[in-house]
């Protein structure tokens, strides 16, 4: 082995990069992984929920070691209008399981830990060191990287790029092209602490139990986004997030004074009474979708994670694709390396059938039409929400209106609103984006 | 509970590369509409016009998301890179 080679070089130390590092350095090989931040997670941001089973498959005791704030027993999904929500909320017994499938989280703990277990593994894990460009030979094969430490490159027989959502070194080495404002989300996000038994209270909450709120409606005044509410031990993630474009040509607003007058709304401002903001974070979040995804192999390279939009913006899943890319993306290398074999662009296809194969790309295909649904149909995120509030203001109303009146009302605003060719429209082309 | 932008930004911790902004506006004498979108759309607040209608940034504050970047990416108006190993914000919760 040359001196400062390595098996496999993984870029970023994310839960992608995280996992393929992991599954490589188990694996037996000799992995370097470069993170540019002062330790794992210095520089991410995340709502966040873990979702057990993409880790699981990696570390299957994690439970026992991971830094875990609280697991989810009741999801509340908000319709949100000026004065109030209407909304579905689930919340059941049986997720107080002795494996609990979804967890509160923080991403700059978590991510530490998960390094701690790279280290562990076996892998040379280094910080404070931006990757800047690959290194390539003649024939244009990606032989490793170049940082902003070591002016010489180091080397190896694959770079596996796991460089989050800007992805600097795959784009400026045209590997994959510019991001499109329209394809990606600007989230902002506080944390405020207070202390667990008043969160226990606000929530009905006992032990570890937690609560998850998505919201969505009037709160991002005609953009498209969500906002979301997840409670931590002691503290309590908020944040809104909307699509880039909308917010330079729609929206009038600035990311932070969304998110003020969605604290300031009269179904949020009371969860956050008399909290403590230790943290304000903003970060990307790539939502193009099944199209937007880029070219993931090549010579000597893969891509894995947010670097190759893995997110499945529907159900807000983005770390565990992002564990199960990366963690497929290191088997494949692995395959190869341990039988002799060469880190070409066809031998590496293998992992492109693995992500076909599993979930992350059949949920990515599914919804592959919701962008352009949403994109073209603004109105729905609004819309809706304030009729359907409108509605149920109608209903539980008991004003002295007979019933049969009630409903002719409800049914007339819908109608005035949109008119029933829209309506049948949005629904009927909500339902092929959805299938 | 309506902070300005930089109360918030006071919570956070930065490593600051003193003298070597990773982010920088070209010189221009007209801004493109993208670019004055940042002045509203940085979520940290670190673009400002001056009196001659310019686009400035102070990127101090800069939570390295790459909004800006990727609005000016078509104009060509900024140069933008991630800060030296190390440096730039550091999240405690994330
Ligand atoms: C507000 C918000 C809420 C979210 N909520 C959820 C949620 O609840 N559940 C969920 O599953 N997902 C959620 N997501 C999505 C999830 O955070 C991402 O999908 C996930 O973090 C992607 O992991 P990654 O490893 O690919 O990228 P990242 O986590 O971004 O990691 C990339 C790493 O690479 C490093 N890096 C980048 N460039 C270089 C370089 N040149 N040299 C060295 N290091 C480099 C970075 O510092 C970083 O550590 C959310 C995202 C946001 C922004
Ligand atoms: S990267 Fe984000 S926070 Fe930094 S200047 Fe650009 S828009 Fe503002």
């Amino acid at each position: 082995m040359k001196q400062n080679h390595f098996d496999a070089i993984v870029v970023g130390a994310g839960p992608s990069g995280n996992a393929a590092a992991y599954t490589l350095a188990q694996r037996g090989l000799n992995v370097l992984q470069i993170e540019r931040g002062e330790y794992a997670g210095s520089k991410n941001v995340q709502g966040a929920i873990l979702y057990a089973d993409a880790l699981e498959k990696i570390i299957p005791d994690f439970r026992d070691e991971a830094p875990l704030e609280r697991h989810i027993v009741e999801q509340r999904v908000w319709m949100m209008d000026d004065a109030g929500h209407t909304g579905m909320h689930h919340r059941s017994d049986d997720y107080n399981e002795d494996k609990p499938n979804r967890y509160t989280i923080l991403r700059a703990q978590f991510d530490k830990w998960f390094s701690r277990c790279v280290k562990e593994a076996g892998a040379t894990v280094i910080y404070e060191t931006t990757v800047t460009s690959l290194m390539r030979d003649a024939s244009g094969w990606v032989v490793g990287v170049h940082t902003d430490r070591n002016g010489e490159g180091i080397t190896a027989d694959v770079v596996i790029l796991a460089e989050g959502v800007n992805g600097l070194v795959g784009r400026t080495s045209g590997l994959r092209e510019e991001l499109k404002p329209e394809n990606v989300a600007l989230a902002v996000k506080e944390m405020h602490f207070l202390p667990q038994e008043v969160i226990d209270a606000r929530f009905n909450l006992k032990g570890n139990e937690g609560v998850v709120i998505e919201a969505m409606g009037t709160i991002t005044e005609g953009m498209v986004g969500t906002a979301f509410l997840y409670t931590n031990r002691e503290s309590i993630s908020v944040g809104i997030g909307c699509m880039v474009s909308d917010f330079t040509d729609v929206g009038q607003a600035t990311p932070h004074g969304l998110l003020d007058r969605f604290k300031a709304h009269p179904s949020i401002r009371a969860l956050l009474e008399g909290s403590e903001i230790k943290e304000y974070a903003a970060h990307l979040i790539p939502e193009g979708g099944y199209r937007a995804i880029p070219e993931l192999v090549g010579n000597g390279w893969l891509v894995v994670g947010d670097a190759g939009h893995f997110v499945n913006a529907v159900h807000r899943e983005g770390s565990n694709l992002a564990m199960t890319t990366g963690r497929l993306a290191a088997e494949t290398v692995a395959d190869i390396i341990l039988s002799g074999g060469s880190c070409s662009r066809h031998n590496l296809a293998a992992y492109v059938e693995a992500v076909k194969d599993s979930f992350v790309m059949k949920d990515m295909k599914k919804y592959k039409d919701i962008h352009g649904f949403l994109k073209k149909g603004r109105h729905v995120v609004d819309l809706y929400p304030r009729l359907m509030n409108r509605a149920a203001q109608t209903w539980f109303r008991v004003d002295g209106v007979d019933k049969k009146s009630k409903e002719s009302t409800i049914v007339r605003e819908a109608w005035r609103a949109r008119g029933i060719g829209g309506l049948m429209g949005d629904a009927f082309k909500l339902m092929r984006a959805w299938r | 509970m309506s902070d300005r932008v930089e109360n918030r930004l006071f919570q956070n911790r930065y490593v600051v590369d003193v003298g070597r902004p990773h982010i920088t506006v070209k010189p221009h004498v007209n801004p493109s509409n993208a670019l004055v979108a940042m002045t509203r759309v940085c979520p940290a607040g670190c673009y400002s016009r001056n009196e001659q209608g310019q686009v400035e940034i102070v990127a101090d504050g800069c939570m390295e998301c790459g909004t800006c970047r990727v609005v000016c990416a078509q104009t060509g108006e900024i140069e933008w890179s991630y800060p030296r190993g190390g440096f730039g914000v550091l999240f405690k919760f994330g």
